[in-house]
Order: structure tokens, then sequence, then C-alpha cells
């Protein structure tokens, strides 16, 4: 028998829009580092390890944030239970060229490190203590369908009770999130989990 | 665990492989040359990678691995192509075929044509992993669209782990899974700059570990779920894990690495008895070594024979777990665990089991273990 699985939330961060389940809770029209701060100071935290983060760790970060905030209970699952599964089309490319032109100086050990896609799901975890599954994609589009299968497979197969999965990009001024909360409960506004529906989701932000 | 799953579940099995190292073009030709304790590590001065003299192991420079021809593929894909190439030859897997799928591994791809131009449009497109998949694939004749995995130093094993995975849910009959890395200054200048790098060739889980060195390479594996390889070695299990903890250092306690390991030996229906011998990720980096050993201890493995094989290749990122696993498998065809080579005396001998010499051992399983920056671990079983 294969596991009910539903999106219990979903979140975007686009066009200077914040919405969560499709209803937009804030907005800030400027370039994208006024964007991420604005959202930050939006959600009154005190958590300096943002400021040390890259713009798509950053974006990602807060998706993670908005998406999780008043409605995931993480104590629900133990930490190795929850798994993020991402994707993007510019790796950390962004990053990257902010990395190489601080070489011409002296090569910056805090941007290197953002120079890997996958540590946005770094950051994730640390804020979250989440220690499950984890994988990070490039691919052209958001390939939903492949999403879908890792995420069925992880959950139908008890590896993961929950999974945070999506797409994260930025490069320059360019960016776009969208993550899905997905678990085996039914909830309110809760939609069954497939790849159609995250389609569907991802199209509309 | 659904047990209506498990019996649906096809078997994974390893149907060829290849390793393309400054050691050699073949798997065999690399074993050959781990057999003679040959490492591909040497000093080299060039100031195009780095300002000072530094130890690692690369290619020759300008050296070509496919035939020249219209497509400029870059120095990345050429590895890639010529190991896929090598893999395929002879292994009866049809590319062409709509079951067969390609998962590309690699941490920074094209990432050197960012040194010498500006950014465009163009060049963005350029050094896209999707671009290289694209061509890799096009060139083979692949149907689907390849699957690409960036995840820091695991993307190897991950791979690996991903490809399993669509296997064993009747996504695709077959996968072709290779995984590359180039050295050039981008990313030695930023190893440099963590103060990673040893000064001179690695030691990992030596006392005097002091940092690692880089590596060049491409590794391929090729993964089927068809019965005429019923005969071959499988892969058992796999599992990936954060910790949770920071972004560029590991786990303290290593106990995230432990909960990868656990997981895949279920995966697999094993107890820790099952394993004959580790292929650690090992890069001799202080902090990875530890954190391992850490693992590997709270795993029950502190009297399994381990190695590390970063001190014949160096830290081959993306491709690393690939190379290390092929090693592995032939170690498990030939009886002969591989040593560790820059090892002498262990930093933690009540935690680890290093192979300091070749050993002589009838395997049947093997475990894997890699880790990477983002806090990422992740943990595959081959076994007969």
């Amino acid at each position: 028998m294969l596991t009910e699985k539903y999106i219990t939330g979903f979140c975007s961060i686009d066009n200077g829009i914040v919405a969560k389940d499709g209803v937009t809770i804030f907005e800030h029209q400027s370039n994208l580092p006024g964007l991420l701060l604005a959202a930050y100071q939006y959600l009154q935290l005190a958590y300096p390890k943002f400021y040390k983060m890259d713009n798509l760790s950053k974006l990602g970060w807060l998706a993670a944030e908005f998406l999780l905030k008043d409605t995931f209970n993480k104590d629900e699952y133990q930490p190795e239970e929850t798994g993020v599964l991402l994707a993007n089309t510019n790796s950390s490319l962004d990053d990257d060229i902010k990395y190489w032109d601080s070489i011409k100086e002296v090569a910056s050990p805090s941007l290197f490190v953002y120079t890997l896609p996958n540590i946005v799901i770094g950051e994730i975890c640390i804020r979250n203590h989440f220690k499950g599954e984890q994988a990070f994609y490039i691919q052209p589009e958001f390939d939903t369908q492949f999403i879908a299968q890792q995420v069925d497979y992880l959950l139908d197969k008890n590896i993961m009770q929950a999974c945070i999965c999506g797409w994260v990009d930025v490069f320059e001024q360019d960016y776009k999130a969208v993550l899905f909360l997905v678990e085996k409960k039914k909830t309110e506004k809760a939609v069954v989990f497939s790849a159609k529906r995250m389609n569907e989701i991802f199209n509309k932000a | 665990m659904s047990s209506i799953n498990e019996i649906n579940e096809p078997d994974v099995f390893v149907v060829a492989d290849n390793i393309l190292s400054p050691l050699g073009k073949t798997t065999a030709e690399n074993f050959a040359k781990l057999r003679e304790n040959i490492s591909g590590i040497k000093q080299h001065t060039n100031v195009a990678i780095s300002p000072l003299p530094f130890f690692a192991s690369l290619f020759d420079k300008d050296e070509q691995f496919v035939q020249a021809d219209e497509h400029n593929y870059t120095k990345f894909e050429q590895l890639l192509i010529a190991s896929i190439a090598d893999a395929l030859n002879g292994s009866g897997v049809d590319v062409r075929d709509k079951k067969t799928v390609l998962v590309i591994s690699s941490t920074k791809g094209n990432i050197s044509l960012l040194e010498n131009e500006a950014i465009t449009d163009e060049l963005k497109e350029r050094i896209s992993l999707s671009t290289s998949a694209k061509l890799v694939a096009e060139h083979f004749g692949f149907q689907n669209q390849p699957i690409v995995v960036s995840n820091a130093c695991i993307s190897g094993v991950l791979g690996v782990i991903t490809a399993a995975r669509l296997l064993r849910s009747n996504q695709y009959e077959s996968a072709v899974v290779a995984g590359a890395d180039v050295i050039s200054k981008f990313i030695m200048s930023g190893f440099e700059s963590f103060k990673a790098l040893s000064s001179g060739p690695c030691k990992p889980f030596d006392k005097e570990h002091d940092g690692l060195n880089l590596g060049e390479g491409a590794g391929t594996i090729i993964l089927s779920t068809n019965h005429k390889y019923a005969q071959n070695i499988k892969v058992k299990g796999g599992s990936v894990s954060n910790d949770a903890n920071h972004i560029s250092g590991p786990s303290r306690t290593g106990q995230e690495l432990a909960g990868a390991i656990m997981n895949a030996l279920a995966e697999a229906n094993f107890t820790a008895n099952d394993i004959d011998f580790i292929s650690a990720h090992g890069t001799a980096t202080v902090y990875n070594d530890e954190m391992e050993a850490n693992a590997i201890a709270i795993s029950e493995f502190q009297k399994v024979p381990l190695n590390s094989l970063k001190g014949f290749y160096g830290h081959t990122l993306g491709a690393a777990g690939l190379i290390e696993s092929i090693i592995s498998i032939q170690s498990l065809k030939q009886a002969l665990v591989i040593p560790t080579i820059g090892f002498t005396e262990a930093a933690d001998p009540e935690k680890v089991k290093v192979c300091a010499a070749p050993t002589r051992l009838k395997a049947n399983n093997f475990l894997k273990t890699a880790s990477g920056f983002g806090g990422c671990n992740a943990a595959v079983i081959f076994g007969k």
C-alpha cells in the first residue's frame, strides 16, 4: 500500500511577494537584498547567522521560515524524520561570481562555502534541526515529476515522515522560491501531494 | 516498512564501471596502479591554479580525452564522455532505450570558465551543469532528460543512491551514473582560503593528518535491474543525512553519519556484522577524520578494516564517491583491500582499523561513506 501524502503547506517568494498557501502575507518591491532583509525583519527574529548567508541561502531559508511558521509542529517528528529535497537551475552561480571577484584581493572562505547549491539545505537543517535525507538537484526547469518520485520513495518507504521540497533559485536580480511541506496527515487546508499539484502551485506563484 | 513494496522491489546490479584518472583510463588500469601502491598525487607548480607549488592529482596539461570534434566539449564534459563511453563498451545496456536514464554528479562542473571571461548570458548557459548534462546525454543518445546531482562532496554517492531508488521503484530499468570535477584556480583558492590543504601528500586517519589534496577524475557506474546481470554485485542499501550543525564544519559527534550508516544497513537488511570492509571518505583533514572515526565507532565498526583512497587520488569532489566505490567493487571481486597510502599511525586507534598494507580479504559486502559542506553525509552498501 502506498501512503497517503498531502501538501500541508506551501510558500512562495517571487516578484517581491511572500505568499503562504496562496495568500500574500508580505510585499516589498525593491532589489533582491532589500526584499530579503525586509522579509527577515518582518519575521522579527534574532538569528544573526542570516546576515552571513548568500542570497540563495537567505531566499531558501526565509521561504522555509514562512512555510513552517505557526503550522509545522516540530515535536511531531524526530530530527531524522524530516527531509529536504531542493532543485534549481543556476546552482550557486550568483555566489560563485562574488567569490571569484573576492579572490582578486583575498579569497574569502565565507564566500567560498556558499559556492555549493546544497548549503541552503544545510542552513534550513541547522535552523530547524532537521537531520533526515537531503539532496540538491540542478534542473533546466522545476521537474516536479522527478521531485515527486523522490519524495514518494522516502515517505512510502517510511524513510522520512515529512519532507520539504521545492525550488530555490537566484541569479543576480532574478529569483524564485517555492517550497512545499509534504506530510502523511490530512490537515484542514491539505491537498493531495502530486507532481501535477506542485506544478499548478509553482506556476501560479 | 511496507512488506508489499519490498516484495515487488527489484535488486539493483552493477553492470559495468570506469575510472578515468591521472592513474589510468579504465578501472583495470587504475586498480593495477593501486595494487602497485602508485599514487597520482605529486607536487605541481602551476601559477594558473595556485601561486605556490601544491600537491594534487592532476591530468597532464592539455591532455585530450575524446577525439576533437565540432562540439567544443570542455574538459569536464570530455572526462564524463570518455568515462561513460568506456563503461558502456560491451555492457549490453542500451542508452537509447526509454528505460535508461543518465545521472550526472559534480560539485563545480565548468566553473573554470568563469575565470577568464566576464559573465554574459551565453557564458552563464555554458557553465550550467544542465548544459553539460544535456551535451553528454545527446552525445550518447539518451532519450530521457538527465538527472544532475550537485550536493557537495557526497554528490557521487548521492548519484548512486538516487539512481538505485529510481530503479527500485521501477521508474527505469538501467541508470548510467557518472561524476567528474576539474581542479582550477576557483576550487584550489577556495580550499586554500579554508586552510584545508596539506602542504605535502595527505595522510588520512594518521596522527599527523593536516589537510587534504585535491584531485581530478571521473567515474562511471552503470546500474540495472535486468536479470541478465543477476550474478553481479548489487547496490544493497543507501542513506543520506544532515548534521544540522554547521555549514563548513562536520558534526562534533559523528552521530548523523552513523545515522546514515544505520539506515543503509537497515535497507540492506544487514547488521553491522555483514560489513566486511569500509571505504571511508577520509579526506585527511583533522575535522573530517575525527568525525568519521566517531561515526565508525558509534556504528560498532571499530574492528572492520577501513581504507581511504584520498592518498592515491586526492579529493576528486563530485567523482570521489564513484571512483572510491569502483575501486572497492574491484576489492570485492579480487579479495584485496587497498591500503591507505599516507597512513602510518592512527590518530584514533580505538575507533578505526585503518588498512596500512594490502589486505587479502574474502569479502561479501562493503560500506562506502562520504560527507561534505552543508553538513551532508551519505552511506551506500555494495555486496555480492
